[in-house]
């Protein structure tokens, strides 16, 4: 028996790819920051506290990642209206029945780790697969609630209209403490996510052994060849524009 | 007492016949005008309203409370401010302070609240309570439930006076056992001044009740009803040990050498960060000092639930439902630890259910490596 063939199939965007190290590198920063200003360390020093800065700093390195993660995030979200098929914002809804007999699938060989009798190749996912996929969505809504809270946290600071958009979070939870702690709790959703993830990618490349790790690097996967023609993808952009030319045409 | 002066008196016939001088009137105007927030182009609209305007009749309700308020406010350190509250300002009603007792007392009240409708300004000190059909708190035989709204019923605007009015304080504290409430929850059609603080400052009692003689109509206020004059600021942004907070020295505990050189009090509690209130800039007792100045932690009295949010004297509070010593970042490491064991555990799972398919890929790509040719 012969090895399978392998196509280089393009996954990743850049700007997808992008988003995500700009993610990883804003929230292992705001993690870390945001630990520091939660318990600071002690620190010994015999100069003056007007000649340090460094609880400051700290605080603003915090600040200044929380507005690269939020931008960060709304590129993405304009991307999933225009980027590929894998990146589009239908990926991650299990609207299709394919989508959610994916989860099942998902669920029984992937986590339960169970065998099918007959291998189908078309059960592994180019994309995301859709639990994956539900797992972003998850973490996207965590996201939000971070933002929220914390440019409501920040509101008090700063009278630029961004953060004081968010101004009314705080009032709503009755004050500081509360919005503060569930800023708190959030931010240990991230780092289990963390865990989850890293683990999953290094289980599938491990197992399918098609690049599931360089294709956040590169951008590509590979994909059996017998796949390539067939249409068990759902095509979600050629479509669309297919049709928006010939309607403004009429 | 009460039905003895006469309400056509404005404020500075009252202050004047009391044998303060006009130069102490004007002092006092400049002072109140600098704690409200005022430019100074605007002492003269203070001094004048003073001068015109007759009294507003003020009922004073006492219920839930320690009448810590009370003692704030007569302790205000201008002493005009207690002259102009307590004497001049008419406080129609109040349990503590006023000289009738018993049904005189209660007359009064009536009086005012029929012969003023619509005009008295209710100050509400203290929460009311509302479970057992409000027995755990009665004036005059009645439940302090019915006397507020019947008192809230003619008047112009409520003041909150403390925590307990704004938001129960310690009576509200879990489980709440009499179901204290704060006014705004029983009061929904009037407007009011939530002035929280345990107690609140003297002198940003008197700037209320000057802001309201001065410009009648409310201060400004926040998304909380707070006046913004006196809550806008977090007691941490307006804090002198902030430099020492910004260079991240920190007193490690309150015996420490950190705590004797004053450094910044949040990692033994301070809750400055997360309290909206002034006592960094008008400070308590005539400015002499407020509690971080003394070298103890803000317990942030003027915030909601800040009985349920300690403990006092530690950074991270503790997460209700996990126990009073679990805080987020305990349970946050047990979940981390429980997820990477069962992780791991996962991926043993993995290479043994998985091991005849990684078996024939791994034969494969070793037999691809020896038919590997250039």
């Amino acid at each position: 028996m012969a090895s399978k063939n392998y196509k280089r199939v393009y996954v990743w965007e850049l700007p997808v790819r992008f988003f995500h190290w700009i993610n990883v590198l804003s929230i292992t920063v705001l993690a870390v920051t945001g630990f520091i200003i939660a318990d600071p360390p002690a620190l010994m020093s015999s100069r003056e506290a007007s000649e340090t800065y460094l609880f400051g700093t700290v605080r603003f390195i915090h600040f200044a990642a929380a507005y690269v993660f939020f931008f960060n995030m709304i590129l993405r979200v304009y991307w999933s209206f225009v980027g590929n098929r894998f990146s589009h914002w239908k990926s991650f809804l299990p609207f299709s029945r394919k989508m959610r007999r994916n989860i099942l699938h998902v669920l029984k060989v992937d986590i339960l780790l169970r065998n099918d009798k007959v291998e189908d190749v078309r059960n592994i996912s180019v994309g995301h697969n859709s639990v994956a996929a539900l797992s972003y969505l998850a973490l996207f809504a965590v996201g939000l609630v971070q933002v929220f809270t914390g440019f409501g946290l920040y509101s008090g600071s700063s009278e630029w209209w961004l953060p004081q958009l968010f101004a009314w979070v705080v009032p709503l939870f009755g004050g500081d403490f509360m919005v503060r702690t569930i800023h708190h709790v959030a931010t240990w959703v991230f780092i289990l996510f963390t865990l989850v993830h890293v683990y999953l990618v290094f289980y599938h490349d491990w197992l399918e052994g098609r690049g599931e790790v360089s294709s956040m690097f590169g951008g590509y996967k590979f994909v059996c060849e017998e796949r390539i023609h067939k249409e068990d993808i759902v095509e979600l952009q050629p479509d669309k524009e297919k049709e928006t030319p010939a309607k403004t045409a009429s | 007492m009460a039905f003895e002066r006469t309400p056509q008196e404005t404020y500075y016939e009252s202050i004047i016949r009391q044998g303060y001088s006009r130069r102490d009137f004007m002092k006092f105007a400049t002072y109140i005008a600098a704690y409200m927030g005022l430019e100074t182009s605007m002492i003269g609209q203070v001094a004048k309203s003073l001068e015109t305007t007759f009294r507003i009749p003020v009922i004073w309700e006492h219920y839930q409370e320690c009448t810590c308020c009370s003692e704030s406010f007569i302790r205000s350190d201008h002493p005009i401010v207690s002259d102009i509250i307590l004497d001049k300002i008419s406080l129609d009603y109040t349990l503590t302070l006023m000289a009738a007792s018993g049904h005189q007392a209660e007359a009064a009240k009536h009086a005012t609240m029929e012969k003023y409708k619509g005009e008295y300004i209710l100050c509400v000190e203290g929460s009311v309570p509302l479970g057992d059909d409000g027995n755990y708190c009665c004036i005059a035989g009645r439940s302090a439930k019915e006397l507020l709204l019947e008192a809230a019923e003619g008047a112009k605007a409520i003041i909150a006076w403390g925590s307990c009015a704004s938001n129960g304080c310690v009576q509200a504290a879990y489980p709440n056992p009499t179901e204290a409430t704060p006014i705004h929850k029983i009061i929904k059609d009037k407007p009011i001044i939530k002035v929280p603080g345990c107690p609140p400052i003297g002198e940003v009692m008197a700037g209320i009740i000057v802001h309201l003689i001065t410009f009648d109509r409310l201060p400004e206020l926040d998304n909380l009803g707070r006046p913004k004059a006196f809550y806008a600021k977090r007691v941490h942004d307006s804090c002198y040990r902030r430099p020492y907070y910004d260079a991240g020295l920190f007193a490690e505990t309150f015996d420490d050498a950190n705590a004797k050189e004053g450094y910044c009090l949040y990692k033994v509690g301070c809750r400055g960060p997360m309290t909206y209130n002034s006592c960094g800039t008008i400070k308590w007792n005539n400015g002499v000092s407020f509690p971080i100045q003394s070298g103890h932690g803000c317990i942030g009295c003027s915030e909601e639930d800040f009985w349920d949010n300690g403990p006092f004297y530690e950074r991270l509070t503790g997460l209700a439902g996990f126990g009073i010593e679990s805080s987020a970042d305990t349970i946050g490491k047990v979940a981390a630890g429980a997820l990477a064991g069962g992780l791991a555990a996962h991926a043993i799972a993995a290479n043994i259910s998985k091991r005849k398919q990684l078996k024939e890929s791994i034969k494969l790509g070793k037999e691809n490596e020896k038919r590997f040719e250039s």
